[in-house]
């Protein structure tokens, strides 16, 4: 076991994000470790980060051909072993792809990019990036996508929501629901969702850009302590 | 070989907004088409397959479609069989 944990960021062609979550992995405390999407190499890392951008283009769907990539098998084994695998923007669209997430990400419900600060309200603590968090809660943290309105089948909401698989949800400061707060029209307002271990967890907006308070919020802080946290214990919550 | 050429017409489930297809609807009453209502946009994907027989391009086809050329979470497909050459 090493001292600081060893996050590793996925960089596919057309990632954005990369750079950014290597940087917040370090601001934070954490070793980040690039990570290749062509390669077979999880290069023994102790949880994984699937940054932001536009991974092959967004080609045919957003996220759909970095799905398929090569490491992706790497990752699927990962996550069944438990350890810990956050999905940021075009990484949440990745692991809904993968199947390794609930529900889908279509184009936002107003056709427009969004790219602002937005509040999150916790639903539940028992993820890898929300185990220091109450639910109720809320963080700020910014959202920048054109592609962030999570759907899913009747069947399949009923089985997040029932299930309690629903990590975050767009709100007020106070946490209040609405749609005014609702930046891409998402069904329930779901932000981010999480797989019935809780290992592993995807999300539209952007904690690696909410780390640093000179350039903004701070609210993806507690996720990367959370994050780092379910890496060091080698489980999740 | 033959070499099977197919065509994946790719939709959203009926049940999911699809905002392409309202903002599109929404264009059509200022050009004077007031009676036009449930306008869906999809995707339509051209292939050619090489292989033994029909049933066998058609399987993969549909396993394709399946796997990759659509999600089954937000979209249905249809695959039609254009020609064989």
């Amino acid at each position: 076991m090493n001292d600081t944990p060893r996050v590793g960021v996925v960089t596919f062609p057309g990632s954005l994000d990369d750079r950014d979550a290597l940087h917040a992995i370090a601001a934070m405390g954490g070793t980040g470790v690039a990570l290749w999407h062509a390669d077979h190499d999880l290069r023994g890392v102790d949880a994984v980060v699937l940054p932001g951008g536009f991974s092959y283009g967004d080609y045919l769907r957003c996220g759909a051909i970095a799905a398929r990539a090569p490491l992706m098998a790497e990752i699927r084994s990962f996550a069944e072993r438990g350890a810990p695998v956050l999905g940021i923007c075009n990484g949440f669209q990745i692991l809904c792809e993968a199947g390794l997430l609930p529900g889908a990400l279509i184009r936002n419900a107003s056709l427009r990019f969004v790219c602002e600060d937005v509040w999150l309200r916790v639903e539940t603590s028992q993820t890898c990036v929300t185990a220091g968090l109450t639910p109720g809660e809320t963080i700020e943290v910014p959202v920048k996508h054109g592609e962030g309105q999570w759907v899913a089948t009747s069947e399949e909401l009923e089985r997040v929501e029932g299930d309690g698989l629903v990590v975050f949800r767009y709100a007020a400061e106070d946490g209040q629901l609405g749609d005014a707060f609702n930046p891409n029209g998402a069904t329930n307002r779901i932000a981010g969702v999480r797989n019935a271990a809780g290992n592993v967890v995807g999300l539209m907006p952007h904690p690696e850009h909410a780390v640093d308070p000179d350039v903004g919020p701070t609210g993806g802080q507690p996720l990367f302590g959370a994050l780092f946290a379910a890496a060091m214990s080698g489980a999740t919550a | 070989m033959t070499t099977y050429t197919f065509e994946v017409l790719v939709s959203l489930k009926p049940g999911l907004l699809d905002p392409q297809g309202k903002a599109v609807e929404g264009s059509l009453p200022a050009m004077g088409w007031t009676n036009v209502s449930g306008v869906r946009i999809g995707k339509h994907i051209k292939l050619a397959v090489e292989a033994a027989d029909e049933a066998t391009a058609l399987a993969q086809v549909q396993d394709m479609a399946t796997r990759i050329l659509s999600n089954p979470v937000i979209e249905d497909f249809e695959v039609l069989e254009v020609a064989a050459t």
